[in-house]
């Protein structure tokens, strides 16, 4: 027994922590701006406003989790139509495949919030503790005072940051300056806290620490993106046979050899994965483009044109390699199958639209008693029980006049009610229960089933809707 | 099987097992794994001090914190006691007949009364209400009722019950057997029959109905009274409409009258608490029968 001898491999790879530098550059703008667009979207929606009438709530983006209801703008979704919700996802789905499939992975580079908050948490860090090489001295630095006081600092600041971003989470589901006062006051009810908290624990882990490793092991994307990208889509890829090979000395004997690539690892040292594009397509890029901003960075300074790393797509190589010109940017994202994809997406969406605007605002369902089928009255008649649901969309209250069509001998009481009318309150369901009346020897009476129609009409503006139910008579 | 190779120097220690060539590396357990399992050692040895654990002959340990799921159930069942009071004794405060008009006490008696309904009367009266005919357990969704339909008589109803001896306050009706006390022959039951079909507007027997009518006056009349209406006072049905309780037709009517029908329901004063037997006669007088 020596159990000190150790396996000669070790299957265990520690991370190699990653330290992007600064750039700057067309691309980089970009990605400023859309970070600004995506979180500003985050952290302002709850705070907009919107008037939907005293009985309703005021925020225009509203997750009603305790009363059921999803309000978005002036649409306001119940339940039982959370098709719509399905929909989008669908849609999400689908403009995913087309723009993975004309652009390559510009959902992970550029609006994918792990990205962004990525992107944000390393801003936030290399303002306190310098750019890379700053940043790598003080990793290899024993721990002085200095560190601690630089760690601690950009600790803290992620902590606030994920904080901000827990904590606008729960905006979306409660009326949002209520609760921000609340949560100061600590009468937010604890679940808000949990939330919070929890929101901000993944949010540093994710953003602050976890962050490439989030894309490589844990995110399912890269691999099914694999399916969706072929050899016209564009994506962020080096021109090898310009670059290659590649040489830092330039001045020595033979340069006149080398290719356009000064080996400067300026591409590498900005890539917030860790990778080098040069070694040509890999499951780690996320086509964040930051390479391509350093390289023309680099390229300018050396004289060189532009593009040494771009956008660009397999079937260019060919050609490019035998100088010909590359097909444009916009063959190569109109194709049939982006098409496909637009035409899809733009089906789905439409439906939705029609949907939205055909649904009325009465919805009805009609349930028949079945136990028992049919009661027996003292002059002979038979009668039938249903249970009625109305549900009243409107921020009032609403009188519906509820009726029977089908056999004129049929006849409608609503429970506990002389007049056949039912008051809805505003927003909600009431679940009513009404009789259908068939006298002594009539046809529905005598007949195992009679076809009949249950109408519901408001009263105040004449909305009406029906819904198809049976009779069921004395089969004799 | 089992033996230990000598290893040579770099090389992993093997468990000594050997299955047609295939051997085990004895490598050690990764520490997360060791540790993680450790740690549920030390959780099910805390755990089974602080709860019910160890089965023993009777029962299993208690635990020290006391926790008992039959305990649990007990205290949610107070809470959920003492949140519906405030409503259970508005409800025992009110009048019988404000209830439906009350949204808070219809809502707590449409709830509380299908509950008390489906325990202790669906076993007669049927989950869903309707009686069975043929056992003479009446149904409660008609407009039909031998002892009138207005909330309050549902009420008292449910209180003392119906030929309910151990209740002096329960109502009775008690229809003579013609047959088996031999007060009518059974020509003149069968006479009597006819008329009471023709009553309710069945085919019937010219001839006996007609001779049916003097029996019916004298012997029957004094309840149902002379047109047959009956009368809820006295818990006599009406024979003259379409709903019956054991049956309309010539034979059950023959049996009815010859034997006589005592159907009993239990009272329930004293076994539901007051707001319970007000939500139960509530949530009967909406079912569709109510007066």
């Amino acid at each position: 027994m020596s159990s000190t001898e150790q396996p000669t491999e070790q299957l265990y790879a520690a991370r190699e922590p990653i330290f992007p530098k600064r750039v700057s550059g067309k691309f980089r703008s970009l990605k400023w701006g859309l970070m600004i667009f995506t979180l500003g979207i985050y952290y302002l929606t709850p705070w907009i406003r919107w008037d939907r009438g005293p009985a309703m709530p005021d925020q225009a983006v509203l997750v009603d989790l305790a009363n059921r209801r999803f309000f978005m703008f002036w649409i306001e979704i119940w339940p039982h139509e959370f098709y719509f919700v399905a929909g989008l996802l669908i849609m999400a789905g689908l403009g995913l495949f087309l723009f993975t499939s004309a652009l390559g992975r510009v959902w992970c580079g550029y609006a994918c919030p792990q990205t962004v908050w990525t992107d944000l948490f390393i801003l936030v860090e290399r303002w306190i503790e310098g750019d890379r090489n700053k940043r790598i001295r003080l990793w290899k630095q024993d721990w002085s005072v200095k560190k601690v006081r630089l760690r601690l600092t950009k600790y803290i600041v992620w902590a606030l940051i994920a904080l901000a971003t827990g904590g606008a989470w729960v905006f979306y589901f409660t009326d949002a300056p209520t609760l921000l006062v609340d949560l100061f006051t600590l009468n937010a009810h604890p679940i808000s806290y949990t939330t919070i908290f929890v929101m901000a624990a993944v949010t540093m882990l994710f953003g602050g620490f976890a962050r490439e490793q989030i894309c490589i092991y844990m995110c399912p994307w890269p691999r099914i993106q694999a399916a969706m990208m072929d050899e016209d889509t564009l994506t962020v890829a080096y021109r090898d046979w310009r670059g290659e090979p590649r040489g830092k000395h330039r001045k020595k004997e033979g340069a006149d050899q080398l290719g356009d690539c000064i080996d400067c690892n300026a591409c590498v040292n900005v890539c917030p994965m860790g990778i080098d594009i040069r070694d040509g397509q890999q499951l780690a890029c996320i086509t964040c483009a930051l390479c391509i901003d350093a390289c023309d960075d680099i390229m300018a300074k050396v004289g060189k044109p532009r593009g040494l790393i771009d956008y660009m797509a397999l079937t260019d190589e060919p050609r490019e390699r035998a100088g010909e010109t590359p097909k444009s940017i916009w063959k190569h994202i109109f194709r049939l199958r982006t098409i496909m994809y637009t035409t899809l997406w733009s089906l789905v969406g439409i439906g939705l639209v029609v949907a939205l605007f055909m649904r009325s605002d009465i919805d009805l369902t009609v349930r028949p008693e079945r136990n028992p089928v049919y009661v027996v009255l003292s002059d002979g008649s038979i009668r039938n029980t249903y249970e009625i649901r109305l549900r009243n969309k409107h921020g009032d209250d609403r009188p519906f006049r509820i009726s029977v069509v089908g056999d004129p001998t049929l006849r409608l009481e609503v429970e506990g009610s002389p007049y056949p009318t039912v008051t809805v309150p505003a927003d909600s369901m009431k679940i009513q229960r009404v009789y259908v009346i068939a006298p002594r020897g009539s046809d529905p009476a005598q007949l195992e089933r009679t076809q009949m129609r249950i109408w519901v009409e408001d009263n105040s503006n004449g909305d009406r809707a029906f819904e198809d139910t049976v009779f069921n008579g004395k089969a004799q | 099987m089992s033996q230990t190779d000598k290893n040579k120097p770099g090389e992993v220690e093997t468990t000594g097992h050997s299955w047609d060539g295939i051997e085990e590396y004895n490598n050690p357990l990764p520490r997360w794994w060791l540790y993680s399992f450790y740690a549920c050692i030390l959780y099910a040895i805390v755990y089974t001090i602080a709860y019910p654990a160890w089965p023993l002959l009777k029962e299993a340990t208690p635990g020290v914190l006391g926790f008992s799921t039959r305990a649990n159930v007990a205290a949610e069942i107070e809470k959920f006691d003492s949140m519906n009071a405030p409503v259970e004794s508005k409800l025992v405060a009110a009048d019988l007949t404000a209830i439906a008009a009350d949204p808070e006490l219809s809502n707590y008696t449409n709830n509380a009364g299908s509950a008390v309904f489906q325990t202790w009367c669906a076993q007669c009266h049927g989950s869903g209400a309707s009686g069975f005919a043929s056992l003479g357990y009446p149904n409660l969704l008609d407009d039909d009722w031998l002892w009138g339909g207005t909330i309050e008589d549902i009420h008292l109803t449910i209180s003392h019950g119906i030929r309910n001896e151990e209740d002096a306050d329960a109502r009775y009706s008690e229809m003579p057997a013609f047959g088996r006390d031999e007060i009518l022959s059974d020509e003149e039951i069968g006479q009597t029959v006819q008329y009471v079909m023709k009553l309710s507007g069945q085919d019937h027997d010219m001839a006996a109905a007609t001779a049916g009518e003097t029996l019916f006056l004298d012997n029957c009349s004094s309840c149902h009274m002379e047109d047959g209406t009956g009368d809820i006072y006295q818990g006599a049905p009406n024979l003259t409409d379409a709903v019956w309780l054991y049956g309309g037709d010539a034979e059950t009517l023959t049996e009815t009258i010859a034997q006589s029908r005592y159907g009993v329901m239990p009272s329930w004063k004293g076994r539901l608490s007051e707001a319970d037997i007000r939500a139960v006669a509530a949530y009967v007088h909406q079912l569709g029968g109510g007066e």
